[in-house]
């Protein structure tokens, strides 16, 4: 399954979290600012391989604390990944 | 995961230390690592005036809270690129961060001081935006360091920033480049001394510890930087790296302890060819120096330079 379908099949995105929203990990991304949602409960390893990204590119922070790769995220977290790259040579 | 120093939960985990740590020891950490490089390549003298080179981002307001977190005065110096929201916000977070701790904050504008912004002079010169960008960096903030009086310069490039600029100085043979390339560049005549305090940190470790000192940092990618060679080599070392932790490390650290000599011959000869600019007296192999070519095909003629201090 590509990544495109598998996402479709188990993130809804949308806006921030509403009444409406269903459960799940409500995920921040940047560059450009997002929201989605993902089904929980998973570690934090698994959502990054899940979206793809590369665990030394990112932060990841739930609510205002940072969490190790092996934190376990529950369907009421709302967590940020934030990117670290930045593209200046100096 | 627990904390490598004390066992209390961890919040980060990096991978090539194979290590943990918690908010506090790793904040320790970072400020050790900080202490080590500038020990080790003898990078400040007790009593220097340093002037650090501030973006608004995470690299250069971590080593701003660093130098003062060990003890080493330092002012900022924030220089104007006139890339829309992009500068304007990078420029609050670097004022505020300056004013909400008392410290001293220069500021240079390329366009209201020099006539021009990034934007401008890249469509201009058809030369890259981030050509113009670093090399006005260079000139100016060298520039305004010897204006002012400052002995050193200190730039938040990070142990990432550096690995990436050493491959791609490494795939195009660029041994000018190579021989130059390392954590303390000497003063000379027309230049002041170059030091860059982060080289054992990562850039994941930097946000990290502006997360965790509650620094506000200007988090967005600069819109003029994106798919830019530096990135590509940036993401092509991180998944090297995510294979094979410590791989950066190891290359860096490895030519500056095993290849970097070879190649500063190199750059001595570079240096010895050097001149005045007839226009700014910068240091130069030409006649006129690279900053000086820029600006005038960027403008119709010359503004005049005057610096803003706040904080």
């Amino acid at each position: 399954m590509v990544r495109a379908e598998r996402f479709a099949a188990e993130i809804v995105v949308g806006p921030a979290r509403s009444a409406e929203s269903g459960p799940g990990v409500n995920v921040v991304l940047r560059n450009p600012r997002r929201e989605i949602q993902v089904s929980g409960p998973m570690t934090v390893g698994a959502l990054l391989a899940h979206l793809d990204l590369v665990p030394e590119s990112v932060l990841v922070i739930r609510g205002d604390t940072l969490v190790t790769h092996d934190a376990r995220l529950t369907d009421d977290d709302d967590v940020e990944i934030r990117p670290v790259i930045s593209g200046g040579a100096g | 995961m627990k904390c490598r120093r004390c066992k209390a939960p961890a919040v980060i985990d990096i991978r090539r230390h194979n290590a943990a740590f918690c908010g506090d020891c790793f904040l320790h950490h970072c400020r050790e690592q900080v202490r080590r490089a500038i020990d080790e390549h003898t990078m400040l003298a007790p009593g220097e005036k340093v002037l650090v080179a501030v973006s608004g981002g995470k690299d250069s307001l971590a080593l701003w809270d660093l130098l003062h977190a060990l003890d080493i005065p330092a002012d900022g110096l924030y220089l104007g690129l006139g890339i829309g929201d992009y500068s304007d916000e990078s420029g609050r977070y670097a004022r505020e961060f300056a004013v909400t701790r008392g410290l001293t904050l220069h500021e240079v504008d390329l366009r209201a001081d020099f006539g021009y912004d990034v934007p401008g002079a890249a469509a201009a010169t058809r030369r890259a935006p981030c050509g113009a960008c670093g090399l006005s960096k260079r000139h100016l903030f060298n520039q305004v360091a010897l204006e002012r009086g400052y002995d050193v310069v200190a730039t938040g490039h990070n142990l990432d920033d550096e690995a990436a600029v050493l491959l791609g100085n490494v795939l195009h043979w660029e041994v000018g480049y190579l021989g130059r390339q390392y954590p303390v560049l000497p003063a000379g005549s027309g230049f002041a001394r170059k030091v860059k305090p982060l080289v054992k940190l990562g850039e994941r470790e930097m946000a990290a510890y502006c997360v965790l000192r509650g620094i506000d940092y200007q988090v967005e990618e600069c819109p003029m930087a994106e798919g830019n060679r530096h990135l590509g080599l940036k993401e092509t070392l991180n998944e090297l790296e995510t294979r094979s932790p410590g791989t950066k490390a190891a290359f860096l650290n490895g030519f500056w302890s095993r290849g970097h000599d070879a190649f500063a011959p190199a750059a001595d000869e570079e240096r010895d060819d050097l001149r005045p600019c007839v226009e700014c007296g910068s240091p130069t192999t030409a006649e006129r120096c690279a900053f000086c070519t820029l600006r005038s095909r960027a403008t119709a003629g010359d503004a005049p330079v005057e610096l803003r201090t706040s904080g």
